[in-house]
């Protein structure tokens, strides 16, 4: 036994961690319950974990990944559970695996998103969403490399809005990999095009991660 | 979480410090407690989660039947703004309520500069500043911590002040209050009775009183109030409450570690020091005691790092086998051991050695004084010998780091003293040459100087500080001797160390001038980006007071002092005695090489100190 793939949510109070305290407090809970984790080798040993697609402080996941490598052996039916134990409020292991998919082969990301409106009709906004998103969609995006126009339609499947009482969901399947869509972008993209159909407030919860033929990844 | 908050989280920077939900936090039920506490740190979340005083509260306070106590921290400055502008008050990280919903507030107050920033988190929660507008009992509004041993600038604003230690009175306040509340008593009885509690200063119950001149000349007690407020402590440390299950924040704050507590109080007796001076008598932990802490709170935690606190670690008796003993659990567990500054002897260079064996941080050593003459001054018990002794072992062992903290403006301060610390720093780098196992790295020495801020409870309450041209004209000269390139040279701001001696020896007319720093915007003042002297100057010229007055005049040993009526265990005759052994250049024992009778000890029920 050395790798593992730990799936778990991080919802509530928990999604205003950045990924680096994400990293600190997965290492910190497999410390309390004793899981032995293996160390790299080097002057500033660091524990062996990798979160496979980071989440962006603010948005919730059901669906987060993360690979430990291990020492010893360890009962996989119970680790969820006796990490959980070891976890702040919000973050919880639902199940560990061996034999995980290769990180490359993530590809697509189902994810749902809640544009509230405060005064707009959610019906028409939903309409207005719609039309908008029926042809190709550009929005300015911030890279490391600067800011430049993103083509967001080329890189989302899947698009619906439905009308709730004060806010639209949005259910979407973006591409997480090469390139990474954040959700946000969605959003950001009303913003742009469309200001009267911007929400006042907007955020989206990860449900699922797709390989690049559809197929759901593990 | 409420739907406001969610709103601005995204805009605000590091929004996990104002969520809550980490692990290890307290959660209960509302309606199966009677009492409610806000424990408040007036600093932001990183500053007020790695105060040690903080844990032990929350701790203490939480084990207390239908007693929940929750955490407070002040807001950011975008925070702040978002608050203001979205009507959210300030709430507590655990439930998430308004301090308007709870009946205790209590401020941890370490440090002068946060005082405008305890007036704008009362703002901020809506509640009035001053005690006197707040008519009902609760919620009640009081603070500890060391800045108590001076109460009266905060006199106004605070309901009750702790004297002492918080762990040993915060329980019997909180008892009395829950009686008060039960049996419908007016905050005035409240306070009457509070003022009996031992540690309990109730500000309200004593009338300051001036000459003609405008000088201090006493307190006047009333109700029945004490002549004077003695502090209290713990007495049995060794068995006191460690929080081993200290809450493990979500995001990085600055001392994210496990922190043990080794002793309380100080042998030492350096002059300017107020710490070493207001913990006393010396309270140790036993080495047993304290692995079996620092593994608890380890395995807890889940922290890779844990490290020795107190005011001078190299006192410990038992810090090799402490060592040692941390040591054999901690380096099969990859988790670091990191000593904070040691004394430049023989005993602690060899810890050093030995524990930093995987992970070489920086040595630091703070002579305080450059020359022998005003380390005497000062009883800085430290030779040049001994300092470049343990450079040249730590050199050997192949450090190539030194930082080198001082003082300026220290009492009989000359040209002299401030040129030796350039000179002491050739020496340090001399040493290196001729020690250094490995020249290739190169050496890194870093002096720091800061400006003497004389404080209440000390030798040198009398003092005067140096004017703020006079401290940079000695920084200007200290800068101009240092010549070696491997030296670098940092200097505190002098505005702040002024503005911290305004009030540290402040009386209480330096309310009003808090009041009006704070409606100027003062918030935060310690951080760089609350701080303007000008909302200072502003405040005083408006309300007739002279800064200097209370920073740089030296007062007359005669004088009576706005602090007198408070007893933190060292008597006055003490200071006075040290203040003329001062003056003339003569060092004094430490506690273990004789006791001076401080005045400390009467604290302990055997009436002895950890001297022996
Ligand atoms: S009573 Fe003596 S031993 Fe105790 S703190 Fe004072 S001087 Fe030191």
């Amino acid at each position: 036994m050395d790798k593992i793939r730990l799936v778990y949510s991080q919802t509530g109070r928990a999604v205003w961690m950045s990924h680096l305290d994400t990293m600190r407090t997965l290492q910190r809970a497999m410390n309390r319950s004793g899981v032995p984790i293996k160390y790299s080798e080097g002057f500033n040993p660091h524990a062996l974990i990798s979160i496979l697609v980071p989440l962006s402080v603010g948005t919730e996941s059901l669906c987060q990944m993360a690979d430990i490598r291990v020492r010893e052996e360890v009962d996989l039916a119970a680790l969820p559970a006796r990490l959980t134990a070891g976890m702040p409020e919000g973050i919880v292991v639902t199940d560990a695996y061996e034999d995980a998919g290769k990180p490359a082969e993530v590809k697509w990301l189902a994810c749902e998103g809640r544009w509230e409106y405060d005064t707009a009709d959610p019906l028409r906004m939903a309409e207005l969403c719609r039309e908008l998103f029926s042809a190709p969609v550009v929005v300015t995006r911030r890279t490391k490399r600067g800011e430049g126009p993103f083509t967001v339609t080329e890189h989302v499947r899947e698009l619906t809005f439905t009308p709730e009482e004060g806010f639209v969901r949005v259910n979407a399947v973006v591409s997480c990999a090469e390139p990474v869509v954040n959700p946000d972008l969605l959003t950001a993209a009303v913003g742009q095009n469309l200001p009267e159909a911007a929400p006042d407030a907007g955020r989206f919860r990860r449900l699922a991660l797709y390989r690049a033929d559809g197929t759901p990844y593990r | 979480m409420e739907k406001k908050l969610e709103r601005i989280l995204p805009k605000v920077q590091k929004p996990a410090r104002y969520t809550g939900g980490e692990y290890g936090e307290i959660q209960k039920d509302r309606t199966a407690v009677d009492l409610r506490m806000a424990l408040c740190f007036p600093d932001v979340y990183e500053i007020g989660m790695s105060n040690t005083g903080m844990r032990i509260l929350y701790r203490v306070l939480n084990d207390m039947p239908g007693v929940w106590c929750e955490r407070v921290f002040a807001p950011w400055f975008d925070m702040a703004k978002e608050m203001r502008e979205n009507h959210i008050p300030l709430y507590a990280l655990e439930s998430g309520d308004p301090l308007t919903a709870f009946d205790a507030i209590g401020f941890s107050l370490g440090y002068e500069m946060a005082y405008t920033t305890v007036l704008e988190m009362l703002s901020l929660a809506g509640i009035p500043l001053h005690s006197r507008e707040r008519e009902s009992l609760t919620p009640l509004v009081f603070a500890g911590g060391s800045v108590c041993c001076n109460p009266e600038p905060m006199a106004d604003y605070f309901d009750l002040m702790i004297v002492g230690e918080g762990e040993a009175v915060d329980r019997e306040v909180l008892e009395l209050l829950r009686t008060a509340k039960q049996e419908n008593w007016s905050k005035a009885d409240f306070l009457r009775r509070a003022a009996g509690i031992g540690g309990v200063y109730v500000p309200s119950l004593y009338e300051p009183e001036y000459d003609e001149n405008g000088l201090f000349r006493a307190v006047h007690p009333r109700d029945g109030a004490p002549a004077a407020v003695t502090k209290r402590i713990v007495e049995d440390f060794e068995n006191s409450c460690f929080p081993a299950d200290a809450i493990v924040p979500n995001t990085e704050i600055v001392h994210d570690r496990v922190g043990l507590e080794l002793f309380r109080g100080c042998i030492r007796g350096c002059r300017f020091c107020q710490a070493g001076h207001i913990y006393r008598p010396v309270r140790s932990r036993s080495v047993e005691k304290l692995l079996e802490h620092g593994k608890e709170a380890l395995a807890f935690s889940g922290y890779q790092e844990i490290t020795l606190l107190s005011l001078s670690t190299s006192d410990y008796r038992g810090l090799n086998g402490l060592c040692d003993g941390l040591m054999d659990y901690c380096e099969p567990r990859g988790i670091g051991l990191s000593l904070p500054s040691l004394r430049a002897d023989n005993f602690s260079m060899d810890i050093m050695q030995r524990v930093q064996k995987v992970r070489k941080s920086g040595l630091t050593f703070a002579p305080e004084a450059g020359t022998q003459r005003l380390r005497d001054v000062i009883n800085k018990n430290v030779t040049e010998e001994e300092l470049l002794r343990s450079c040249a072992t730590a050199f050997r062992g192949g450090w190539n780091g030194v930082k080198l903290y001082f003082m300026l403006g220290l009492p009989t301060e000359t040209d002299e003293d401030v040129i030796g610390i350039a000179e002491l720093a050739d020496r340090v780098v001399h040493c290196w040459r001729e020690n250094a196992a490995n020249k290739a790295r190169g050496l890194r020495v870093t002096v720091s100087t800061s400006c003497f801020v004389p404080k209440p409870h000390t030798p040198f309450q009398w003092e005067p500080q140096v004017e703020r041209s006079e401290y940079l004209r000695r920084v200007t000269l200290l800068r101009e001797h240092m010549k070696a390139r491997a030296v670098t040279y940092n200097w505190h701001e002098a505005d702040t160390s002024y503005t911290e001696a305004v009030l540290s020896r402040g009386d209480r007319r330096i309310g009003a001038l808090i009041h009006a720093i704070w409606r100027r915007g003062g918030y935060l003042e310690s951080w760089s980006e609350g701080f303007d002297l000008s909302r200072w100057t502003e405040s005083a010229a408006e309300l007739g007071l002279s800064l200097d007055d209370y920073a740089v005049r030296e007062r007359a040993l005669t004088e009576a002092l706005p602090w007198d009526h408070i007893n933190m265990g060292v008597q006055k005759r003490h200071f006075l005695r040290e203040y003329e052994q001062a003056h003339r250049g003569c060092l004094s024992p430490d506690c273990r090489a004789a006791c001076l009778g401080c005045g400390a000890a009467a604290f302990l029920k055997e009436g002895r100190c950890d001297n022996g």
